[in-house]
């Protein structure tokens, strides 16, 4: 809401400058975005041309003498207008013009030149209320203009501008009695009636008019006609006024009812009454029902929108815009004026689907029925002013609501004690005296009447805010809340996976949850439905993550495409699916790495080994050890290398997946890990062991089988170790050979055995024993010993 | 054969005094002290001496024997030092070559912030708690007093994957889940961390971004407390001189309602 601080004062006496007020109503509540001149330039001065003749080097540039008062200065000129005798707006050397134009005495052409003769467009007008004349050349201010005065205050521009950032409920503010009444509370002044007089014919509207209401979302529709208007430019301080509120001057009438929107904050609407049929219907609009509304854009209405019918067919969209068939025109002699209310949620959702408009932004917020009436008359008493319009007697009136105050009762001690202050009774009670609401104390209750304009107090709190925003909470003392001594609490579990991946090298990352709908379907072969959204930004997130490998890719190409070769990163975060009608979200930890781990001299390209040995530290560490294993028991989904991939099951039941991206997707060597760490950590955890260290020497053998190559280590460790029985202690796989010496299609792998027992030293026979064991079992299996 | 000793002896300390190496040392060793050294030699041949000088002589042979082993082991202290020396020269490496780093990784600028803020919290009694991502309409905004239609809804323009569910736009969404869940009606102290989405993004605004959520409900409290919580907050986080401003506002599920300035940490001054 842009308040214009000269039509504000209209109604309330304040004498404060702008940024005073300005950060005064920000204490109150009410923030502000800018506040300025409404023009904002300095050192201007009317000029009077005495002289002007044609630059010497140029076709277009005049070069002028320019009586100011003062002196004569000389000014170089490009506009076509410039002429002997015109009255101008000179900007004098050290003047500065909107967007930091500074002006500066010095040569143009050759010419000296000690100034600028100003058009209106340079001194910053917004180009939409420029007339034709103010872009093609040099403002031209009236004959009667005084050389020398100050031309800002000569055209009734020396106003302000605070543009406000109002909060949601307070529709009240968008009017400028509205900001009256809350200057007036800050300022603890009166806000001064508005003129609502104004003289009616004998006749009575009612004999010739009605309006018919067939819908529950129209609660007050009053209309009024007058006659015989003269259309015209509307009065200085209204065009003004208007622009400096944004909105653009078009004609005394269309501009009046503007005019009174912004005063009273009630929108209006202004019909040519030659064009309608003796009545008004409020009523649904018909599914596929058509208007062309004032913008000459045909719309297509539905049974949401709340249309006005001329009887026969739809001449406006309530609220909203207006009709291009009952506009007013330069021909429109007699007016039918619309003054109502419309269901506020009816209102945002039409100006939501077909457009928002300064009406349809206070239907929206809700109105006084009170300033209804206002309005109304209002408007009669500016278009009897400035239209000479004769008002018709009478009034057309459909009314069903309630214009009484609200009334709310609240104690003394409740607003302290929410507030956390000691107001004294009789502030508490000058703050509902600034506001301009009565009250009546009974003990320690106040029993408060609200007008009808405050429609958004309601409820006690409503008071207890309007207190703490009047008298100032600024001095209230904080302090902390004394409550019983307990632990907090936090999810442990998850900074202790996320500080274990960070110990284990990788960089924790944050992603966007939003991925695009193909990359959503990818990375997993698991069942569900992709979520998307249903009015996404970009196609490039349009869909909910199910996987995080997505969004991990991505910050990898962006890595990549950075030249960043070696990167290890991971993150805990959510993945989203939908089953049959039923919506989830899992928390999940996914790793991605590539290129070198260790920096330094040793990099080391990673492998499948190293981000398996990832996702084991952090089994381990979470007390899995021993209860799961890698294996391939679904279809690797095809973003995957289909033999450097495993699942991994933990408990015989999968948690995810960890292996390398297909190579004809990602020509780097990438491997991610993903597990569903809500799948996981549901899982049954081992019990921590300690183990003592044998006291009795161990012995190391060592032993190299070769086998076909498609078998497993995993195979032969477990034949080993049911082979060995108690007395092995650990089994490791110390080479793999393949090559010269070993058969096509077969691999040599060797371990390291350790036997040992904690009573006893092995003899070489009991340790002999078991070797032949070992070697005769996994030979029945195929393998053969390498000798 | 005390001259022939006594000749032994002195030839043994003048060719130890003299020996060049490790090598040379230990076959003088040998020579003098080995099995067939030339003392060994000596003891061999006192079978020939009367019975009443072998003490004499032998003993000699001892003091002489004890002599001889000390100046080698001394010589063989020094040779094992120079030795050693030798070696650690050999092994002298430029220690400005890059280290072997075991790189440990990095935590998250946010996450940090927000284990900051958690354990603040922890350490003040309250619990930290999550609710899902993937909110219904009726908890992000009708349970927080914000009926469809309601036009504080603008503020929060939304993903909406159904007209029913949607991303959350504000973690608040986790206050009307607390409240509901807590059917004893006890006191409730909580901060909910977590990330929220709006329909938004420019140079400015990302679509997805984080929020801190703060709960108490209790009897007996007031602005006073929530004022004074804050402090505790925005000083740890800010830096101990920060100042606070209440200024009131607007939400619609809180009433009264004050959006909180701050001085700025860096300037100090300025309005954040």
């Amino acid at each position: 809401m842009k308040l214009s601080t000269n039509f504000v004062k209209d109604y309330i006496d304040i004498n404060v400058d702008l940024k005073t007020l300005a950060e005064d109503m920000t204490k109150a509540g009410n923030e502000y975005d800018s506040a300025e001149n409404f023009i904002n330039a300095t050192n201007l001065v009317v000029g009077e041309v005495i002289e002007c003749e044609m630059h010497p080097d140029s076709d277009h540039l005049h070069v002028c003498k320019v009586n100011i008062g003062t002196e004569i200065l000389q000014i170089v000129c490009g506009a076509p207008n410039v002429r002997i005798g015109l009255k101008v707006i000179v900007a004098l050397p050290g003047a500065v013009l909107p967007g930091e134009f500074k002006i500066k005495a010095g040569k143009i052409r050759g010419i000296e030149s000690n100034g600028m003769l100003c058009s209106i467009a340079e001194l910053g007008l917004d180009s939409k209320f420029l007339k034709p004349e103010d872009k093609e050349g040099i403002h031209e201010l009236p004959n009667e203009a005084q050389v020398g005065e100050d031309p800002i205050k000569l055209m009734q521009m020396d106003d302000s501008v605070i543009d406000f950032e109002l909060t949601a409920n307070r529709g009240d503010l968008l009017s400028i009695l509205g900001m009256a009444h809350e200057i007036g509370a800050i300022y603890d002044k009166k806000v001064k009636e508005i003129d609502l007089t104004y003289n009616e014919t004998k006749e009575d509207i009612n004999n010739n008019f009605k309006v018919e209401v067939n819908t529950e979302n129209c609660s007050i529709f009053l209309a009024k006609r007058v006659e015989n208007v003269a259309i015209k430019e509307s009065p200085t301080f209204i065009r003004n006024r208007l622009m400096a509120s944004g909105i653009r001057p078009i004609n005394n009438v269309v501009d009046i009812s503007n005019y009174v929107m912004l005063e009273t904050g009630q929108p209006l609407h202004y019909y040519d009454a030659d064009t309608l049929k003796g009545m008004l219907e409020i009523r649904m609009a018909q599914n596929g029902e058509k208007l062309i509304t004032l913008d000459e854009i045909e719309r297509n209405l539905s049974s949401e929108d709340i249309v006005i019918s001329d009887g026969e067919k739809a001449i406006g969209l309530a609220g909203v815009m207006g009709g291009l068939d009952t506009e007013i025109t330069e021909n429109t002699k007699n007016i039918i004026i619309e003054s109502a209310i419309f269901e506020p949620v009816k209102i945002r959702k039409t100006s939501k689907d077909i457009l928002r408009s300064e009406a349809s932004t206070r239907f929206e917020k809700g109105l006084d029925p009170n300033r209804t009436y206002m309005a109304i008359e209002r408007s009669c008493n500016l278009l009897e002013k400035y239209a000479d319009a004769k008002i018709v007697g009478g009034l057309v009136k459909y009314d069903t609501t309630n214009l009484n105050d609200t009334k709310i009762d609240i104690t003394f001690e409740k607003i302290n004690k929410v507030l956390g202050l000691k107001i004294e009774k009789e502030d508490i009670l000058d703050v509902f005296r600034k506001l301009g609401f009565t009250y009546e104390v009974e003990n320690e209750t106040i029993h408060v009447s609200v007008p009808k304009r405050r429609i958004d107090i309601t409820i006690p709190e409503d008071l207890i805010e309007e207190v703490g925003r009047i008298y100032g909470v600024d001095n209230i003392e904080g302090k902390l809340p004394e409550l019983p001594l307990k632990q907090g609490s936090y999810n442990k579990i998850l900074r202790k996976i996320r500080n274990k991946m960070i110990d284990l090298g990788l960089n924790e990352t944050l992603s966007y949850i939003l991925v695009n709908d193909r990359e959503a379907q990818k990375y997993t072969a698991d069942e569900f439905e992709i979520i998307p959204l249903l009015d996404p930004m970009t196609e490039e997130r349009n869909t909910l993550r199910y996987s995080m490998i997505p969004s991990m890719v991505k910050i990898y190409e962006y890595n990549k495409a950075r030249n960043q070769k070696d990167v290890s990163i991971f993150e805990i975060g959510k993945g989203f699916f939908k089953k049959g009608e039923e919506y989830g979200e899992n928390t999940k930890l996914c790793a991605l790495m590539t290129g070198e781990r260790y920096l330094g001299l040793k990099g080391k390209k990673v492998d499948f080994y190293d981000i398996k040995g990832i996702t084991e530290e952090i089994l381990d560490y979470l007390g899995y050890n021993g209860r799961y294993s890698f294996v391939i028991k679904n279809q690797i989904p095809q973003e995957f290398h289909p033999y450097q991939t495993a699942e991994i099951s933990v408990n015989n039941d999968i948690v995810g997946i960890v292996g390398k991206l297909h190579p004809g997707n990602v020509k780097e060597d990438v491997y991610v890990l993903e597990i569903n760490l809500d799948k996981l950590l549901e899982k049954r955890t081992g019990n921590m062991k300690y183990k003592e260290i044998s006291k009795f020497p161990s012995v190391k053998k060592d032993l190299a089988v070769i086998v076909d190559q498609d078998i497993t280590s995993e195979e032969i460790a477990k034949q080993i170790k049911k082979s060995a029985g108690s007395l092995l202690i650990e089994s490791k796989v110390f080479d793999i050979y393949t090559g010269t010496g070993i058969e096509e299609n077969k691999k040599s792998i060797a371990y390291s055995l350790e036997f040992g027992t904690s009573d006893r030293t092995l003899t070489d026979e009991e340790i002999n024993a078991i070797l032949e064991k070992i070697i005769m079992n996994l030979e029945k299996q195929g393998a053969n010993l390498r000798k | 054969m005390k001259e022939q000793i006594e000749a032994i002896r002195k030839n043994a300390i003048e060719e130890i005094t003299n020996v060049k190496d490790a090598k040379e040392l230990n076959d003088l060793k040998v020579k003098y002290l080995g099995k067939k050294g030339e003392l060994t030699a000596v003891l061999r041949g006192m079978g020939a001496i009367s019975p009443e000088e072998r003490p004499i002589i032998g003993s000699l042979v001892n003091v002489v024997r004890d002599e001889i082993e000390k100046i080698i082991e001394e010589k063989e202290v020094a040779f094992k030092a120079i030795e050693m020396e030798e070696k650690l020269k050999k092994e002298k490496i430029d220690i400005t070559l890059p280290s072997n780093k075991v790189k440990r990784g990095s935590k998250h600028p946010l996450s940090r912030i927000i284990e900051e803020v958690e354990d603040l919290f922890v350490s003040m009694g309250y619990d930290v708690v999550d609710g899902p991502e993937l909110e219904t309409d009726e908890y992000c905004f009708e349970r927080l007093n914000l009926p469809k239609g309601h036009p504080a809804r603008d503020m929060q323009d939304s993903f909406y994957v159904t007209p029913e569910y949607l991303l959350r736009t504000q973690t608040s969404a986790v206050q009307a889940h607390v409240m509901m869940e807590n059917e004893e009606k006890t006191p409730i102290r909580v901060i909910c961390p977590g990330k929220v989405y709006r329909r938004d993004d420019d140079a400015t605004h990302s679509h997805q971004f984080a929020q801190v959520e703060g709960l108490v409900i209790d009897k007996d409290i007031s602005l006073a407390d929530l004022k004074g919580t804050l402090e505790v907050f925005m000083r740890k986080m800010l830096g101990e001189n920060t100042q606070l401003r209440f200024r009131p506002s607007y939400f619609p599920f809180t009433e009264p309602s004050y959006e909180v300035d701050v001085t700025c940490f860096k300037c100090k001054r300025k309005r954040m």
